[in-house]
Parts: structure tokens; C-alpha cells; sequence
């Protein structure tokens, strides 16, 4: 089962399909602006659904190695930058929507609200923190930057799920309604705490460093908790060298 | 009268669509018969409801029972923007006691009785009581008022109420001298409203207002909206209009009345005094601590990449309500 599924998670299809799947969301908000669906106010639910779909997107990245680690699923790997990828490509549209829907394009506007408003300097954090990890989010730029550099890099994004939790918990203050915040604060806690646990359990020594060779693939697979698996079992070697012909184990 | 312009939105905009005032007459006999006697005694006045028809820029959507009425008369009653359409009034607004979404009330509102229905007088008055609905109707002829609504979300409509200036009920229940604020206290009910219990506010929902606040004129106890009952969602069967202050000052589904020499608390301010203050003038030179009020979104008819429009000064009833607020540091009392 599990080799079928790692079998079909490394195909030359999985990767398109999930890219198409990632893009519904904002199939579904094109569409739904263009016929009026969105009802009385686009605006706000343009704004407030392409956060939402960040914060989705948020969850699923940080869900990956997880759910790699803990089911074996190795195929899973490759799936990681695009879903990062998507992270930033939702919040670049949430702030584009903020931008242009609620504040017109402008600027010195912006620049005031950034300023004066914590729960808009928080997003805006939060997006500005993620601009470098999507700038280096090709391999180039890791064989640059070497692995070990890259990798402390992109630990940005659990500040960037700290951040993504407080601006909507701010938003959601005025309303004094935070039961979707508790959920997605429990999925991003729940993930972020299992780094921690695996960061305190595994001894302290560098992180192999593994660059792939296969263009496409996710390089620079290395998560502080995949060291003693590593070691163990192999596990996430195959998902670094499989080749994208999808000849894995 | 008015000055009428095509430009100013106040004309209907499509002449077919105007009821022909036969048709209209029996479909408001129709309409009336479905109601039955839900129409709360209503009926009584089909004729001059048709007759009015002629003369108000509202269209009936023909979802609830009529509230006939006739155009107000009083100064600034009656804006010249382009109506919100009734789809939107009835399904985009806040009403916490069925949800926090602004589609929730809509979706929710279905459970709330509105018959019977009464609001109780009391505290400082010579005449404290319970009103049946059926009586409050009844204190004075009911008016079309198009008010614009500021949210203080930053959102606006225009919508056509029917009612009467609260001033009408609170002379004849005589407040004391004693008498300083009037406290509005609205339907809590756990059976009816799913959200009465969560801990988004203190319930019941209380407003308030000063006692000249409530005696002017534009303050407007209001019962229906575009010539019809109102829908539960947006305050059935009995609510307040205070058309110069953010939307949540006006209280929905209002029980009690009650008239005090302190000033009440009231749920938004209890639940963040810093963001929402006691008057909640709609002032576009005082920041929400989380947003501008300088400018404001009109539902429906501002596009998606129409910037928004300025917000003015006490929602555009400066000229009436001014005077209300004369010499008051209003960026202190929000």
C-alpha cells in the first residue's frame, strides 16, 4: 500500500495534479467575482477567502515532512516546494487584495495603515518575512547558499505561521470570535511542537546535507528531526534521488 | 419638497419595473391574505400603502407583509443616494445573536418569534408599561425614511425604513426630569438565537443613547424596511435607526425601554471600551483603532476596483444633529 502510494506520489502526473489543485482556490474566486457570487461585498470576502487559502496553504507545507516521517510516505517530499511555493503565492494575492481592493492602490495610504495598524504590520511581516524563502526556492539558489544556510533560512516560515496566527487573531479580536483561529493556532501548533519535540529528542550535531541532482526535485531535504530516521532506516533517502521517472522504492 | 434629480439615483432607475398601482393593489391583497394575521393588525391601511406606491421611490421586493407608510417629512429624513438593493439589506449585516458572519443572520434568523411581541416601559418615566406591538404601531403614522447605514466594519447601504421618530412614543410615556439616557434593551433568547451564550458579548444586547439623542427627530423607531415588516434577520419586529452613529448604536429586536440618569453600559463598549465608545458618532476624523473611518465601501453599487468613498462627518446628518454635540471633544468622546 504504502510503496503504491509512494509509487503514484513520484509519477510524472503527481505533480501537475497537484498544482492544478492548488490553483482552485483561485479558480473558484475568479469565477465566483466574475458572476457575482461572492455576495454583497467581493471586496472583503476576496480579501478575507485569499487569507484564508494562505493559511490552508500554511498548514499543508508545515504538514509535509510530518506526515513524511510519521507514515513513511517518502513521495511526499517532492510535493514540499510547490506547497511553500503556494503559500506564497496566496499571500502575495491577500495582499494584492488588500492593496488594491480596500485601500485602491494607495500607496501612502498603505504605507500609514502598515504603520499604524499592529494587525496589518503583522501580515505585512509575515508576507516580507517569506519573499526570501520563495526567491530561494530554486535549486541554484541552495547550491548557492549551501544546504546548512538554506535550511536556516527557510525556518523563517515557522515565524512567518507565528506571525500568520497573530494577524488573525487580531483581526478576528474585534469580533471576539476566535474559534477558526483556535483551529488553525492548533494545526500550526500541533506541527511547529512536533519540530520542537523532534529538534530536543535528536542529539545535537549537524544536519546531513543532501543536495539533489535531479532537476525538479526537492533538494536540501533535511529536517531537524530526519537525522536518527535517516540514520535508522533510509527513509528519506529515496525521496531525494528518485528520479522523476518515478523508478522509487 | 424635494428636488429630484436622475443623477442623484432618487428617481427609479427602470420606469417598467414600477408596479402599476391595479396590479399592485392586488397583489397586496394577495399578499395581505397570505399574511393573515401574522400582518399584526396591519392591514388597515392597504389603501393608502397603494397610494403611497405613486409617490416613494421604494420598490416593495414583495417578500413580507406590507407596512404602509408615506414619505417623511422631516428635515434630512430622506437621502438622495441610490437605494441598496433589498437582496443585499436582507443578507449581508450583523446581528451577533445569530452569528458572527455577516451571512449568519440571514441563515439563522428563521428561529426568532416576533409574535406576540411586546416592549416594556420602565425606570424613569410617569408612564411605565407594556406595550404590545400591536399598540406601539399605533402611537403614530408610520414613515418611509431612506437613511444612509455606516457600519463601523467600514461598509454602507441606503435603505428605505418604515417607523416614527422615537420621539412620538417618549412623550407620551413623559420621562422624569430625573430622566438623562434611555437604555435599549433587546431580545435574548438561547432558544431561538444560537449565539445568545457564546461569549462574543455580554448578553442581552443594550444600547443606548442620551435623552436628546433619543429625542431627535431622525432617531427613528423602526418596525419595517422598504414597505414591508421587517425580516427577522435585520431586527424584527421592532428596532432603533440612529442614522448618525455607526450601525451597532441602532439596537434590533428591542424588549425593553428603560429611561436612567446614568449613562448605560452598552455591549460593544463592555466587550472593548477602547474601540467602540458610548456615542459611536460616525466621524471619519477618528480612527477605529484597528481601521480608518475616513472612507467607507457602498454595498452594491461600488465595483470591486472602485475606491471607496469618503465618510462624512456624522454620516452626512451634520446640518441636523450638529447642534446635538456642540462644543464636545469628540476625538474623547468617541
Amino acid at each position: 500500500m504504502k510503496a503504491r502510494v509512494n509509487r503514484w506520489l513520484s509519477s510524472a502526473w503527481a505533480k501537475p495534479v497537484w498544482c492544478c489543485a492548488c490553483l482552485l482556490p483561485l479558480v473558484w474566486l475568479v469565477y465566483a467575482a466574475a458572476g457575482d457570487l461572492l455576495g454583497a461585498n467581493p471586496a472583503q470576502a476576496l480579501v478575507r477567502s485569499t487569507g484564508d487559502w494562505t493559511l490552508r496553504a500554511l498548514c499543508l507545507v508545515l504538514a509535509v515532512s510530518p506526515v513524511r516521517l510519521l507514515t513513511g510516505l517518502t513521495g511526499l517530499a517532492r510535493f514540499r516546494r510547490m506547497a511553500g511555493l503556494f503559500v506564497y503565492f496566496y499571500a502575495l494575492l491577500h495582499g494584492l487584495s488588500y492593496a488594491w481592493f480596500d485601500m485602491g492602490l494607495e500607496w501612502e495610504d498603505i504605507a500609514r495603515d502598515i504603520a499604524k495598524r499592529p494587525f496589518i504590520l503583522v501580515g505585512f511581516s509575515a508576507l516580507v518575512l517569506l519573499t526570501p524563502l520563495a526567491l530561494t526556492s530554486f535549486n541554484r539558489a541552495i547550491r548557492a547558499l549551501g544546504a546548512r544556510r538554506w535550511q536556516q533560512l527557510h525556518r523563517l516560515v515557522f515565524g512567518v505561521a507565528v506571525l500568520a496566527v497573530l494577524h488573525f487573531f487580531w483581526m478576528r479580536a474585534g469580533k471576539n470570535d476566535f474559534r477558526e483561529v483556535a483551529v488553525y493556532a492548533a494545526i500550526l501548533g500541533l506541527l511547529l511542537g512536533w519540530r520542537v519535540r523532534l529538534a530536543w529528542r535528536s542529539p545535537l550535531r549537524p544536519a546531513p546535507v543532501m543536495v539533489s541532482r535531479v532537476p525538479g526535485d526537492w533538494p536540501g531535504q533535511v529536517l531537524p528531526g530526519a537525522r536518527g530516521t535517516a540514520a535508522r532506516s533510509g527513509r528519506n533517502r529515496p525521496a531525494e534521488s528518485t528520479p522523476a521517472t518515478g523508478k522509487g522504492e | 419638497m424635494l428636488i429630484r434629480s436622475d443623477a442623484a439615483g432618487f428617481n427609479h432607475p427602470i420606469p417598467s419595473e414600477i408596479t402599476a398601482p391595479g396590479v399592485y393593489a392586488r397583489r397586496h391583497l394577495l399578499q395581505s391574505l397570505a399574511a393573515g394575521a401574522a400582518a399584526i393588525g396591519l392591514s388597515a391601511w392597504p389603501e393608502r400603502k397603494a397610494y403611497a406606491q405613486a409617490a416613494s421611490p421604494v420598490t416593495r421586493p414583495g417578500k413580507l407583509a406590507a407596512l404602509p407608510s408615506q414619505l417623511s417629512k422631516v428635515a434630512g429624513a430622506n437621502t438622495m443616494d441610490k437605494i441598496t438593493a433589498y437582496k443585499d439589506a436582507s443578507s449581508y449585516n450583523n446581528f451577533y445573536e445569530f452569528g458572527t458572519d455577516k451571512g449568519d443572520p440571514a441563515a439563522n434568523a428563521h428561529t426568532l418569534k416576533t409574535s406576540p411581541w411586546t416592549v416594556e416601559i420602565e425606570g424613569l418615566v410617569k408612564k411605565p408599561g407594556k406595550w404590545a406591538l400591536e399598540d406601539l404601531l399605533k402611537v403614530s403614522a408610520l414613515e418611509d425614511r431612506i437613511y444612509r447605514l455606516r457600519c463601523v466594519e467600514g461598509w454602507s447601504m441606503v435603505i428605505p425604513w418604515v417607523g416614527y421618530s422615537l420621539a412620538d412614543l417618549i412623550r407620551q410615556v413623559e420621562p422624569l426630569g430625573a430622566a438623562k439616557y434611555v437604555e435599549f434593551v433587546t431580545l435574548a433568547d438561547p432558544k431561538t438565537m444560537p449565539y445568545v451564550g457564546s461569549r462574543i458579548l455580554d448578553w442581552p444586547y443594550v444600547e443606548g443613547l442620551r435623552l436628546d439623542e433619543a429625542m431627535h427627530p431622525l432617531t427613528l423607531l423602526t418596525f419595517g424596511m422598504y414597505g414591508e415588516v421587517l425580516p427577522n434577520q435585520s431586527g424584527a419586529p421592532v428596532r432603533l435607526l440612529v442614522p448618525w452613529k455607526y450601525g451597532f448604536k441602532s439596537a434590533k429586536s428591542i424588549v425593553k425601554i428603560r429611561f436612567t440618569d446614568k449613562q448605560p453600559g452598552t455591549a460593544w463598549n463592555k466587550a472593548a471600551a477602547n474601540e467602540y465608545g458610548f456615542y459611536s458618532n460616525v466621524n471619519p476624523a477618528v480612527d477605529h483603532p484597528r481601521w480608518s473611518q475616513a472612507t467607507e465601501r457602498r454595498i452594491g453599487e461600488d465595483g470591486l476596483l472602485t475606491k471607496k468613498r469618503k465618510t462624512l462627518m456624522f454620516n452626512g446628518y451634520e446640518a441636523q444633529v450638529g447642534p446635538l454635540y456642540a462644543g464636545m471633544d469628540l476625538k474623547k468622546f468617541y
